[in-house]
């Protein structure tokens, strides 16, 4: 059997919560899916105060972001399944749902949205060291969860690789939740994120140790982590032999950056451009966030990682336009709406990143207008879907 | 045990859920009611949660939300079940997997 529904909308972090909030106050009929055990995406592991750039959420704590959400889209009576993956979107927005009932017995649904809005965030960079699939070897965000939501430390004595926001951050809060951080190692010759973090790292007394890289996590006699050997790195990031040394611990966490989860926009053929700006491949978007394929959405770090604020912003534009493509709005209501949005947006993207990002974003926009001008159908032929591009 | 956060400065980590039994390859492990398996397992002090089928090298918490499947583990003899998003039920049974299967030697 195939639900119906007016919007489904496929992630519940601050883009995909806030999409599915604009699109049920407008009155569409929403169902929003998450594949974890809580809404709010990367938002619940936040419990810093955010560096938003907008004055009605810098300074609170990510977690009471996602909850305020997460209560919004319940008082509008948005249907939120967790533990629920999207493990498709076929041809006319058929969207395959597995999804995990009591007990753990697992269930597939076929949900049918007149319009599909993907926020599917984004996943962490790995680092291939030698003996890097070792357990103890894990993402930065992955600690960060396992302190910060299951009040859980992943080890004792950890080493962090990567000094940019995610690694500055997670390494303090690890020292909150009582964890041993015994240094920090960046491959570039200076730090790489916000002074202010490494000053908090720095007065611990956690050495930042700069120009070096992780060359190889050593084992135990199980096979989990037991050391860390390091390396000096040339100007071209190569390890210079002879600089090695070990330190000694049970967990390494790799902040390397983050890139967005395009599966599912891959699936369905939406035009994509690779963009180091953003993150890596992306699918394309005009400014109602709606892809190549007519129909499909995007909002949030899926379509270029960049901070909950933004995702917020394009999650509200997002649910603006479905609503709109479904009559719930008129054109001139939702234009006022987007018009207000897309300003907010691009006021976000200030200082020396954010330039970089307001300039690729045009590009990329100007790119939809020239090339595919017009979201279209998606058309299936000889058995295989193809899409606009 | 000692993983567990019992104090910290900014979150209240106080735990007002049961606790609960899983058996872990045979042994009771203690858990809170409703907490990811992988968060119970860690807590004991377990890391290894699989083996991979051609090199039996061992795999365990690597992304936390369901997206590597490094953290999968047979429970209740359902393989390839992601521990970090499945939450912890009295009287679950969990074994470490081996391939695609649980692993014989823990028994
Ligand atoms: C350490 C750290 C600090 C940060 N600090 C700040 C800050 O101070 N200020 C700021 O503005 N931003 C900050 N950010 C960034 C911010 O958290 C993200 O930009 C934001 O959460 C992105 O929102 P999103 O909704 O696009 O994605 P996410 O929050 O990643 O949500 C995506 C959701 O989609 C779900 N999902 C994925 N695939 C599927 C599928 N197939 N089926 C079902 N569900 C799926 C996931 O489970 C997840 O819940 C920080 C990030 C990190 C890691
Ligand atoms: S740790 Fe990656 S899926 Fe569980």
């Amino acid at each position: 059997m195939i639900l119906e529904k007016d919007v489904v909308v496929i992630g519940a972090g601050p883009a995909g919560l806030a999409a599915s909030i604009e699109a049920a106050k407008a009155g569409a009929g929403v169902l929003l899916v998450d594949l974890n055990l809580k809404a709010g995406g990367q938002l619940f592991k936040q419990i810093h105060k955010f560096f938003g750039s907008r004055a009605h959420y810098s300074g609170t704590r990510g977690y009471d972001i996602g909850r305020k959400l997460v209560r919004e889209a319940e008082s509008l009576k948005v249907d939120v399944w967790l533990q629920s993956t999207a493990v498709g979107v076929f041809p006319g927005n058929k969207v395959g749902i597995e999804r995990i009932l009591d007990g753990g017995v697992k269930k597939l649904y076929t949900v049918h949205g007149k319009a599909v809005i993907i926020a599917t965030g984004a996943s962490e960079n790995a680092v291939c060291f030698k003996g890097w699939t070792r357990p103890g070897v894990m993402g930065a965000g992955a600690a960060q969860t396992m302190v910060n939501v299951n009040h859980v430390r992943p080890g004792k004595k950890i080493v962090m690789l990567g000094s940019g926001n995610v690694g500055l951050i997670v390494s303090y809060q690890l020292m909150q939740a009582g964890c041993d951080v015994l240094a920090l190692v960046e491959a570039a010759p200076k730090i790489g994120g916000y002074a202010v973090h490494a000053a908090k790292i720095s007065r611990a007394g956690v050495p930042i140790i700069t120009s070096h890289t992780i060359v190889e996590a050593l084992g135990d006699e199980k096979g989990t982590v037991r050391g860390a050997v390091i390396a000096k790195v040339d100007s071209h990031f190569q390890p210079i032999s002879g600089t090695e040394r070990t330190i000694e611990c049970d967990t390494i966490a790799i902040a390397a950056g983050l890139r967005p989860v395009v599966d599912l926009t891959r699936l369905m053929n939406c035009a994509s451009v690779f963009e180091p700006v953003f993150g890596g491949f992306i699918p394309l978007h005009n400014t109602d966030m709606e892809t190549s394929v007519k129909g499909i959405y995007v909002a949030g770090d899926s379509t270029g990682v960049e901070e909950a604020s933004v995702a917020m912003e394009e999650g509200r534009i997002a649910g603006t336009a479905a609503a709109q493509s479904l009559g719930y709005l008129s054109a001139a209501e939702a234009g006022k709406t987007k018009k207000l949005l897309w300003e907010r947006v691009n006021s976000l993207r200030s200082g020396p990143f954010g330039e970089r990002r307001l300039t690729a974003e045009k590009n990329l926009l100007e790119h939809f207008r020239e090339e595919i001008r017009e979201p279209q159908p998606e058309i299936m032929i000889g058995g295989l879907a193809h899409g606009a591009d | 045990m000692g993983m567990r956060v019992d104090h910290h400065v900014v979150l209240d980590v106080r735990d007002k859920r049961k606790t609960v039994t899983i058996l872990v390859d045979g042994k009771p492990v203690e858990a809170r009611e409703g907490e990811p398996l992988l968060s119970a397992l860690l807590a004991a002090g377990i890391k290894i949660n699989r083996y991979t089928r051609r090199f039996h090298e061992p795999r365990g918490l690597f992304c936390a939300i369901g997206q590597c499947t490094d953290c999968a583990m047979v429970v209740n003899g359902q393989p390839n079940v992601r521990t970090c998003i499945v939450p912890a039920q009295d009287g679950m049974v969990v074994e470490t997997q081996d391939g695609l299967t649980r692993k014989e030697t823990n028994l």
